[in-house]
């Protein structure tokens, strides 16, 4: 079988090794639009701050490919999908025949649709990091256009080199799709603390040599927002709000910075698909195996369009790579993909931020339990619907994190005590050695003092009665602190007190 | 990096506290060591009274009370005394006569492979290495295994594959006490060997850190100034999350890993996939506490990462060891003086029973029995042909699933093993062995398994008999009889004359310890565990040797043994350490809406593995006298279950009862149960490991319900 692959970003990558992984039978061509190895766009923001090397985000070794005979054409695109001939026809001429064919294309950086946008750079693929990286080294300041998860990542990073970050975001708040008007603040003043000035409600209306042009909208006409015009700028596509928007009276202000970079959201390349003839609304249509409208055809990741959803995140890629594999392979014909369930997880140091499902809704529509402290930059915030975790937004560090991200995905029931959900204790809790906190006084003579060898305070006693008046002497008539010795300090409590007992009482 | 330190390296340093209980050797005893565990800690019996021995590194002059009480069962009224045939007692020619007889009339029938021999991990170095003789040579089956297949198989194969070595702890366990932090990776040491804490305490003390990674908080997890709350089954994401951070964070020792191993690209690049966000997901523990467990090793000058059943029994157990020792080697650890890697391994000779042949694929000294020089060399202190040596058989679970089975042994004698309480999914193995044509056991006490047999030899136990063990540290130490067996009970090794004898071969089985040493010093030369080096009055004199300790020629200064095997080089061919990618995948059999909580077996520090010994000591009953499921107040609130309520405990494979312990210690997924009871195995999930064979014991789904 001929398997052909458009893309080797997370998605196709990760189904080359996949299929690769249940198999060696089936004859692999993977094109690549990147010359590079495939690479682990999730660290990108990692590599931006410099706390990660390119080497580190690579997803294969270069030997990777011949290891396993797999072709990989990389820097070449596809350029036409001939479902008649079942052939792909590729950016150099070459046409390479497929049983199979994937589609994992991937998405495409906004660029809004203003003057000078040219000047500035995207934050999506490796290059551009390197691009980023390059121009912080001479920057006095920067601007990151875009206020979603990306554009913090990049902001947090470049204030980690020590460059004045502006955040410009259209919203009202940071994260609007993730997180509600509170978080949004506490998340504002967690990134202040970190040297990065958010301003959000703002719109970019140009990118110049020295800096950007805003034009802020005044409060209450600004957008509620969708994927891509909820970054700073006008709406990309040709939208009617942009349009009516343009009317208004606009205040312009102009934000130095000598860098500028654009995180104003993906867009799904699908042209390839459209071209082809392929059902295509935001994404390419896929069905429950990930199948599009041409059963020899699969469509995966940032590309597709599975029940209504385009999923951004890598996780839903992962599934649903595994999914295409086990069909394609027939290691399980029964494989099916039923959609994912979203966490979020900023990747940016000093700042922990988990948001996962419906996190927007009321009390009206569902149980809200909320703890706020924006002194400390805490905001924790459950949404629970028939007793169940549908979602959640936690900032700041907390040990919930891990407990609560399972919960919200296995669906499980949760327990009464709701406070203990958000507060599970500190997270370095730090040693508790010494056998017994309570003091001598308190513990009942029942109370098991040596575990090893199962004494009890009362044999204590009994053995001090009778005459054994230290430790050493405790220890061989009653065998306790012999074992694992951690009881020595309670041990020698006891036999203190008891001694003070004798000394008051006589 | 630090220059090549010698090979042999300083000699290892005794705890520097004195004993607890101070005690001088009692007058006339003989010195000994505890029957249970494998930190074999020192002992003196004289009268039934046991005396801790202070000059026994690993316990110093502790003991737990399990130690403390092992004397109690040398003359308990439940001692067999006389061999059993169908239950009743006969002679022991009879009995022998009657054994023989019907391993003849099987094997005629059905071929070597028709008799299996099944061994234990407790058994000394002489009956180990005699088992796998008789079997081979005696029986001509390949068709034996044992129990330490379900102990510490994992990470031998893991240690195996990286270092080319399997020794537990290859360093001395006093090299704990000076290390700056210690990661112990589902190791539950303050119940399972609780002088081994003494350790801990001292690194502690000396301002050292301590990790602990298990989905309880444990005693020892109590101990730790930071514990890793990991879901049941995620070890090896954790480990890799771990590894990303460490990769990540700059922690990698670029040096050592350029000089000393092998591998390490693509072990990067595998575990760019394992961004700590996505670790978290998997294994429920916060990235915060990943970044610090990664920031303590980093930072330490001297370093150990440990790892226990907790890790190790699982169906990816091998990978997940490896993943942990991939962390080790990219921080610079193994064969570095005071850090490194190590295997906390659990029975008494865990470490032994692994090394002289009653391993499936084994021969003595760590030889591989598919390896013509390995066969070519052990046939010859035989006195065989290596074509007449067996070749590799079955592995402990399938071996005892094969049981009975139109293709599999039709008879099993079985040694130091109680598989109805130990194996996992109980109910079918005591099925297959209900269904042998002939089951032989040799005990000290009627176990489950004993109960079931056609022919019961009763045996010597440890203070009765000579002999030597090899404990966690790859030490190998002397057992000196201290007291006299009871009249009608015989040694195994005397049994295994017995048999051979009527099968013809009885010259070849010598029943005296020594002599059986004495040879297998000689079949373990040149092997990776050799040990021709070593004598008992060696062992005496030097309180325990560590192998590999060669033999020299005549006039030599004799090899001082090895306490620190990796300084120079790793036992690999080319010297380096190889560091293998591995991947993450589910446990075998995950939570859903059927079986909805994980299910993890483990131990209490009162009992000693199926309790065959310790179920039968009354202050040990005493501390614990039954079985307990544990789980959290918000479970147990959801299900209505009080402390003190029956449980029921079910999975796909059986169910099993116990008192409902209600503790905020364990995760509210999760449950536990001591397997040291007929109950929680019959539970267990034989999922095997791909490599090590070893079955996930420490993981498999299951629901709960209150019994009216």
């Amino acid at each position: 079988m001929r398997l052909v692959v458009v893309g080797n970003g997370m998605a196709g990558a990760r189904l080359v090794s996949e299929v690769r992984a249940r198999g060696k039978d089936v004859r692999i061509t993977v094109f690549g639009a990147e010359t590079r190895q495939p690479y682990n766009r999730v660290l990108l923001s990692n590599v931006l701050a410099g706390t990660s090397s390119p080497e580190q985000v690579r997803l294969l070794d270069p030997r990777w490919y011949a290891d396993h005979n797999v072709t990989a054409r990389l820097g070449v695109t596809v350029t036409t999908v001939d479902r008649d001939a079942r052939t792909v026809v590729a950016s150099d001429g070459t046409r390479e025949p497929y049983d199979v064919l994937v589609l994992a294309t991937g998405s495409e950086p906004v660029v809004p649709a203003i003057p000078g946008a040219e000047r500035a750079t995207a934050f999506r693929t490796l290059d551009d990091c390197d691009r980023i990286r390059d121009a912080a080294r001479s920057a006095r300041s920067a601007v990151v256009v875009g206020g979603g998860l990306l554009g913090v990542e990049a902001a947090r990073g470049l204030a980690g080199l020590g460059i004045p970050v502006t955040l410009l975001h259209q919203a009202r708040h940071l994260m609007e799709r993730q997180l509600d008007a509170e978080a949004g603040l506490v998340l504002r003043e967690t990134l202040a603390a970190l040297r990065v000035e958010v301003r959000t409600g703002v719109t970019v209306s140009a990118v110049h040599e020295k800096g950007v042009e805003l034009a802020m909208a005044p409060s209450s006409v600004v957008a509620s927002s969708t994927a891509p015009s909820s970054a700073a700028v006008p709406s990309a596509t040709a939208s009617s709000a942009s349009a009516s928007s343009a009317t208004l009276p606009f205040i312009t202000e102009t934000v130095d910075a000598d860098l500028v970079v654009l995180a104003c959201g993906v867009r799904p390349v699908v042209g390839l698909a459209r071209d082809a003839g392929l059902e295509v609304d935001r994404g390419v249509v896929v069905d429950d195996e990930m199948r599009t409208d041409d059963p020899a055809i699969f469509a995966i990741g940032e590309c597709a369009q599975h029940d209504g959803m385009v999923y951004g995140l890598v996780a839903p890629a992962w599934e649903q790579a595994a999914v295409v594999a086990d069909l394609v392979t027939g290691a399980d014909k029964g494989a099916r993909y039923r959609g994912s369930r979203l966490v979020t997880r900023l990747k940016a140091a000093s700042v922990e931020l988990a948001a996962m499902g419906e996190t927007h809704l009321t009390e009206d529509e569902a149980e809200i339990v909320r703890f706020s402290h924006r002194h400390k930059g805490t905001y924790r915030k459950l949404v629970i619907r028939d007793g169940r975790l549908v979602g959640a937004i936690l900032l700041g560090e907390t040990p919930a994190v891990g407990t609560l991200t399972q919960l919200y995905d296995r669906g499980g029931p949760l327990p009464g005590d709701r406070a203990g959900l958000l507060f599970p204790g500190p997270l370095f809790p730090g040693s508790t050695t010494g056998a017994v906190a309570d003091s001598p006084v308190r513990m009942p003579d029942s109370a098991k003092v040596c575990q090893c060898n199962n004494v009890t305070k009362g044999e204590i006693r009994a053995c001090w009665e009778s005459g054994g008046r230290d430790v050493a002497a405790v220890a061989a008539a009653t065998r306790a602190t012999t074992g694992c010795g951690d009881c020595r300090d309670a041990v020698e409590g006891i036999v203190g007190w008891l001694c003070e007992q004798e000394v008051v009482s006589a | 990096m630090k220059p090549p330190e010698s090979t042999i390296g300083p000699m290892p340093i005794s705890l520097s506290a004195e004993g607890p209980v101070m005690s001088r050797p009692p007058v006339g005893a003989a010195a000994t060591h505890c029957p249970y565990c494998a930190l074999q800690c020192g002992m003196y019996v004289v009268d039934g009274e046991v005396t801790p021995r202070t000059d026994i590194p690993a316990n110093a002059g502790g003991l737990c009370q399990k130690g403390w009480t092992a004397a109690e069962l040398l003359d308990s009224p439940e001692r067999l005394t006389s061999p059993l045939l169908r239950g009743s007692p006969v002679s022991w020619d009879e009995a022998l006569d009657f054994v023989a007889a019907r391993i003849r009339a099987i094997q005629a029938k059905h071929g070597p492979d028709g008799v299996a021999v099944f061994g234990g991990g407790g058994l000394t170095n002489e009956k180990a290495y005699q088992l796998g003789k008789f079997a081979r040579v005696a029986l001509r089956t390949s068709q034996i295994d044992y129990n330490g297949r379900f102990c510490m198989s994992s990470a031998a194969a893991a240690a195996n594959r990286a270092f080319g070595m399997d020794r537990g702890l290859p360093f001395p366990i006093t090299d704990i006490g000076a290390a700056d932090a210690v990661m112990l990776a589902g190791a539950n040491v303050a119940e399972t060997m609780p002088p081994f804490v003494r350790h801990l305490t001292a690194m502690r003390a000396n301002g050292g850190r301590l990790i602990v990674v298990d989905p309880r908080l444990t005693r020892t997890a109590k101990l730790a100034d930071l514990h890793l709350r990991v879901t049941p089954g995620t070890d090896l994401a954790l480990a890799l999350g771990l590894l990303h951070i460490a990769i990540a964070d700059g922690y990698g020792d670029e040096g050592y890993l350029a000089e000393r191993t092998s591998g390490f690209d693509e072990v990067r690049t595998s575990v760019s996939a394992w961004w700590p966000e996505r670790a978290e997901r998997v294994t429920g523990v916060p990235v915060a506490q990943m970044r610090e467990a990664v920031r303590i090793l980093g930072r330490a000058s001297r370093a150990m990462i440990l790892t226990g059943r907790g890790a190790e029994q699982h169906a990816k157990g091998t990978d997940t060891v490896t993943a942990f020792i991939n962390l080790a080697l990219t921080l610079g650890l193994p064969g570095r003086q005071g850090s490194g890697y190590g295997c906390v391994t659990g029975q008494g000779n865990g470490q032994g029973g692994r090394e002289h042949g009653q391993k499936a694929d084994q021969l003595p000294g760590y030889r591989k029995i598919g390896d013509p020089a390995a066969r070519a060399h052990v046939a010859a202190v035989w006195g065989v042909s290596p074509a007449d040596l067996p070749g590799p058989g079955r592995s402990a679970y399938e071996l005892l699933d094969a049981l009975g089975t139109p293709r599999g042994p039709k008879a099993l004698l079985l040694f130091g093993s109680n598989p109805v309480i130990s194996a996992p999914d109980a109910t079918r193995v005591a099925e297959r062995l209900a269904s042998l044509d002939l089951l032989v056991v040799s005990d000290f006490v009627l176990s489950e398994t004993a109960a079931m047999a056609d022919v019961v030899f009763p045996t010597t136990q440890w203070a009765e008999e000579e002999g030597t063990m090899t404990n966690l540290e790859g030490r190998v130490l002397l057992r000196r009889q201290a007291v006299p067996p009871p009249s009608g009970v015989r040694s195994d090794l005397s049994i295994l004359y017995g048999i051979a004898d009527r099968l013809g071969c009885g010259e070849k089985f010598p029943t005296d310890p020594r002599a059986v040493f004495e040879e297998l010093r000689r079949a373990s030369e040149g092997g990776t565990a050799d040990y021709s080096g070593i004598t008992y009055e060696r062992i005496a004199a030097e309180t325990g040797v560590f192998w590999p300790c060669p033999a020299v020629e005549p006039g030599e200064e004799p090899h001082p043994g090895t306490p620190r095997p990796f300084l120079d080089r790793f036992a690999t061919p080319g010297g380096r350490a190889r560091l293998v990618p591995v991947e993450h995948r589910p446990a075998a059999e995950e939570i859903d809406g059927d079986y909805p909580f994980y299910l993890t077996t483990g131990r209490v520090l009162a009992h000693y593995q199926s309790g065959a010994q310790t179920r039968r000591i009354r202050p040990l009953t005493q501390a614990s006298p039954e079985v307990f499921v544990e789980l959290h107040p918000d479970l147990a609130e959801r299900l209505e279950i009080t402390p003190g309520d029956r449980v029921r405990v079910l999975s796909r494979r059986g169910a099993a009862e116990g008192v409902a312990r209600v503790n905020g210690t364990i995760r509210p997924d999760t449950v536990f149960m001591p397997f040291h009871w007929d109950g929680a195995n019959r539970l267990t999930n034989p999922a095997l490991d791909p490599v090590s064979r070893m079955p996930e014991f420490k993981v498999c789904a299951v629901n709960l319900e209150r019994v009216a």
